[in-house]
């Protein structure tokens, strides 16, 4: 048993579900007990999909396991064919599954469907949610592919140059960090410099695509924690090269694109070279008005600017998936001027990569699942600002230290709205812009620190939340606390009322608050707090009430409404 | 620990109250779409502050209750797993050591903790470790400084809201017994802060009293129970809990769940009249709250009214809310799922449905999308993983977990339940891209 606070991945099922749920026409049955479809709100709500991923569960219950549970493995596959005629089943069994041992993959494949079946088998008590995806993928694609491999020592024809080199990218998934926006800007990159896409995938990919997968001349293994053992066996099998690079920083973004010159016998230099020249930003006119501004990241130049002098030497511990922790380390150092005061991952597969890292920086690395571990790595390591997963934030809170999130695992606020990547050019201006942030509210939490009687920067307010002055005996002064203080909404009346007009409060104004009308007020949820002070006042002006009672308070909430 | 059926319905009937209307119910078995037990530790945590909730599971545990719960950022977390590993399946490393071992480190880190509860799940039923008797041991060296209770919040045993049916059930043994016995209300479920405060009024101007709450704020500060104790319950969820107490000497004082004006009177109404309260003066206390109540209603009432209403099954709160829907909000019922119906608690409310309301018990998930489809229901009350779905099939839905996690309860806020189930739609009359 191992005491975990935070998970840093779920189990390999989910991995399985966010290569199914990344693509079409490919359906998974899981055979789980009731409850794990809790899985599916990862995708609703986390990423905010508008269609239930593509999995039928079993979700036995206690009194199904006396019975035959072998026999609802068969009728999930039966009706799930029926109802979504997918091209391609993937079967396996989550944690619980796995000890009653029904052998459902097996038991599908003798079911005789016309399609293909791949069977997972994923130890669920040994390993994780990123082998869990990458097994899955590779399974996938090598069930799909075995057809096609030609046999051994036959070499790869040489691509005519008069036709442009076809890339496969491979990796990004459904719940990956940023993947969705990674691939514009990968394609973009791309584009830049002559090479056409083949196949995305899993994301976006039907089976019929992974088909087409030889039919490039290299693979971009994107992230390699899902990619890479599907890009090894395609580089055994097809003879196709990887790209190993991920282009995430200014940096490695122009490795990248001089190893697909190399991989693809391309000349890259016009992009390279664009990519050195316009680091200025977009001040004048002819830039502006220029919609084609390829191959030029903004982070050299605002990292060169004065305001950015600060950051030299700000003391970072970094923590994630290995291929998102090399990257934030070199961009950290090389790009940002920070120090490296720790370096993380709880990805074992790559865990000898991030120990050359950190031996670079001569710090000890932090291979590691369990949190507690990481939390006294980065107490120890007593960073300005870490830089790490959701996890991390809670560490961050509890040492009061500034974080910016750089991968895996997230939570809702990391799949924004915006255009958002974290690769090429404009992942580096995201990044820059991102990981600053929280150090400017450090900051300001400083210099609360140095001078404690400020009338506005008051103790445990930060001033990105609008918090008012404080100021006793004015109504209007406390209205505003809370007013304005979270993003949080707060559900207006539905039907405005009539009665209710907006008068300025009278300075001879006499409402006062009786102790348990007050007392019933701080119950109210700070972010309604003021607007239900505030209405209440207002009726019991308007009625001519003086000592607001919790009755008042409540009368008031029934006739305006919240 | 045998594993125990999971939707055992009792047909014990403990008051000769009205006959129960003949609803048919629609039993289904299929794939369910819902959530266990576990999930309960989301809102229980915040209910008994000095409570820490170690589940013994596998990283799927773990994982479920930090995608729900680690949106929001712990300095000190309340929660975690110990999560099993293959040593522990292959009985190489002695499950109670491992558990010392792992309370101990937990213990250490957090000496503030009052009650531990061990929590069960699917993995650590099936392979039938022995929670109890760990807590039981664990007891013995860590008591009276932090309490050890065990519950299982599986779900192969539990759904949702029967987690907190299943923890309060673990702390029953250990209420301190009753001195007198004198009557004693108390009020079982887990009620928002706020919502405590206004019943706590209610009674004292009834004259109600002793009251108690249970859950209690601080798992430390249990309320006594015994002969004379009569319970009211604030949640339809809790058939184990009630029963135990009922072993207890309590008695169950059957009743509608304080849901919407009517439900909350004739709530407050059972305990009146086990205390003798007099009709003028019960109506008198009342009267106030009622009239803020009804006032509040109306605007609500206004847009629900006529309108449908479909209910996937989640929390057990699905019936009183299809009462409270139907009768004080002029909604028709298309459907009202539930995942199991236990007779005693919920006769009371079964009889104020509407006739020929289709009731259905379980789920199977494909199915039951297929009926909603079908309906177009105006509102649709479901889970997490169904609400984006169908909002993108143009129905407007209401995520059934805010309804266990807000303060809907009473008078005050009997306009608020009225307005969840309009804001959704209000919300697409108003967006217009």
């Amino acid at each position: 048993m191992e005491l975990t606070l935070w998970t840093y991945e779920g189990p390999p099922h989910v991995g399985t579900m966010r290569i199914a749920t990344a693509m079409e026409g490919v359906h998974y049955v899981l055979h789980a007990p009731q409850g794990d479809t809790y899985a599916d709100l990862l995708f609703t709500m986390i990423e905010r999909r508008d269609r239930r991923p593509p999995v039928s569960y079993t979700t036995f219950q206690a009194r199904d396991l006396g019975g035959d549970t072998a026999e609802m493995v068969k009728t999930s596959v039966r009706e799930a064919y029926e109802r979504f005629k997918p091209q391609v089943m993937l079967v396996g069994e989550s944690c619980t599954a796995e000890l009653i041992q029904d052998q459902p993959g097996s038991l599908a494949k003798s079911m005789g469907l016309p399609i293909p079946v791949v069977s997972l088998e994923l130890p669920a008590y040994s390993k994780k949610e990123n082998w869990g995806a990458s097994e899955t993928l590779y399974h996938l694609v090598r069930s799909l592919l075995l057809q096609q491999v030609p046999p051994p020592n036959t070499d790869r024809p040489d691509r005519d140059p008069a036709i442009r080199p076809k890339a496969n990218i491979i990796g990004p998934t459904a719940l990956g960090f940023r993947c969705r926006d990674d691939i514009q800007e990968v394609i973009k990159l791309l584009g830049e410099i002559g090479v056409d896409i083949n196949v995305i995938a899993p994301l976006g990919a039907k089976p019929d695509d992974l088909m087409r997968i030889p039919d490039a001349d290299f693979n971009i293994c994107l992230y390699p924690e899902i990619a890479l053992t599907t890009c090894k066996w395609l580089e055994r099998s097809f003879k196709q090269p990887t790209v190993k690079t991920v282009p995430i920083g200014v940096g490695a973004t122009r490795d990248f694109l001089a190893e697909i010159g190399e991989v693809a016998g391309i000349d890259v230099s016009a992009a390279l070279r664009r990519s050195q020249d316009d680091t200025l930003g977009n001040w004048d006119a002819a830039r502006i008005s220029s919609s084609a501004n390829p191959g030029a990241s903004r982070l050299p130049w605002y990292s060169r600017s004065v305001d950015s002098t600060y950051l030299t030497g700000k003391r970072v511990f970094i923590f994630g998936d290995a291929t998102h922790a090399i990257a934030a380390a070199r961009i950290a150092t090389e790009e940002l001027g920070f120090t490296l005061v720790g370096i993380g991952t709880y990805s074992r597969e790559f865990a000898r990569q991030v120990r050359e890292v950190a031996q670079q920086h001569g710090v000890e690395a932090v291979i590691s699942d369990d949190y507690l571990a990481v939390e006294q790595a980065v107490a120890e390591a007593a960073p300005e600002l870490v830089l790490g997963t959701q996890m991390e934030r809670h560490i961050a809170k509890r040492l009061g230290i500034p974080c910016a999130v750089i991968s895996t695992p997230i939570h809702v606020q990391d799949v924004p709205a915006r255009y958002s990547p974290q690769m090429g050019w404009e992942g580096a201006n995201v990044i820059f812009d991102d990981w600053v942030h929280p150090l400017m509210m450090g900051l300001e939490e400083h210099l609360i620190g140095m001078f404690k009687e400020d009338f506005e920067f008051a103790e445990g307010h930060m001033s990105h939340l609008h918090t008012a002055p404080h100021q006793t005996g004015e109504p209007a002064a406390a209205i505003l606390s809370g007013e304005k203080a979270t993003a949080v909404a707060v559900a207006e009346p539905l039907i405005a009322n009539d009665d209710s007009k907006e008068i300025a409060p009278d300075p001879g104004d006499v409402v006062r608050w009786t102790e348990d009308g007050a007392a019933e007020l701080k119950k109210i949820p700070f972010f309604v707090r003021g607007k239900v002070k505030r209405n209440t006042e207002q009726f019991a002006r308007d009625r001519s009430i003086t000592a607001i009672t919790v009755d008042t308070l409540y009368e008031a909430k029934a006739a305006i409404g919240q | 620990m045998a594993l125990q059926p999971c939707t055992e319905i009792p047909t014990a009937k403990t008051s000769p109250s009205a006959p129960v209307q003949a609803l048919p119910v629609l039993k289904e078995r299929g794939q369910r779409e819902v959530f266990c037990g576990l999930t309960g530790i989301v809102w229980l945590h915040r209910k008994m502050q000095d409570a820490f909730f170690l589940v013994v599971g596998s990283r799927t545990c773990a994982h479920l209750i930090q995608s729900a719960a680690g949106v929001m950022i712990f300095a000190e977390p309340r929660f975690g797993t110990a999560i099993l590993g293959e040593r522990d399946l292959a009985g190489l490393a002695d499950a109670n050591d491992e558990l010392e071992r792992v309370v101990k480190e937990l213990l250490d880190r957090r000496p503030d903790i009052g009650t531990l509860f061990l929590v069960g799940s699917c993995p650590s039923e099936v392979i039938k470790l022995d929670l109890a008797k760990a807590a039981e041991k664990l007891n013995h060296r860590y008591f009276p400084k932090t309490r050890v209770l065990n519950y299982s919040g599986s779900g192969i045993e539990t759904t949702f809201t029967q987690g907190e049916d299943a923890c309060l059930g673990s702390m029953v043994p250990v209420l301190p017994a009753k001195e007198t016995e004198e009557p004693a209300l108390l009020v079982v479920g887990s009620l928002a802060d706020v919502v405590e405060d206004q019943f706590k009024r209610l009674f004292d101007k009834l004259g109600i009293g002793p009251v108690a709450f249970f859950p209690p704020r601080r798992a430390s500060d249990l309320p006594s129970v015994g002969k004379g104790t009569k319970l009211l319950l604030a949640q339809p969820f809790l058939s184990e809990t009630v029963r135990m107490l009922m072993k207890r000497g309590a008695e169950l004082m059957p009743s509608p769940y304080p849901f919407g004006i009517e439900g909350t009177t004739a709530w407050l109404k059972t305990a009146a009249e086990a205390w003798g309260v007099e009709g003028e003066k019960f109506d008198e206390a009342i009267a106030p709250s009622v009239a803020r109540a009804t006032l509040g209603l109306e605007r609500y009432k206004k847009l629900l009214q006529g309108r449908k209403a479909f209910l996937f099954p989640d929390s057990q709160l699905e019936i009183p809310l299809a009462r409270f829907l139907s009768r004080e909000c002029g909604m028709e019922l298309i459907e009202v799922g539930t995942p199991y119906i236990d007779r005693m608690l919920m006769d009371a409310e079964i009889d104020l449905l509407p006739p020929g309301t289709a009731l259905s018990e379980g789920q199977d998930v494909e199915k039951q999308l297929d009926r909603c489809r079908a309906a177009r229901p105006d509102i649709t009350v479901c889970g997490l993983g169904l609400a984006n779905p169908l909002e993108a099939e143009g129905l407007s839905t209401k995520w059934s977990i805010e309804l266990v996690f807000s303060p809907l309860h009473g008078y005050d806020q009997a306009a608020d339940l009225a307005e969840l189930f309009v804001r959704s739609s209000e919300r697409r009359r108003r967006l217009s891209v």
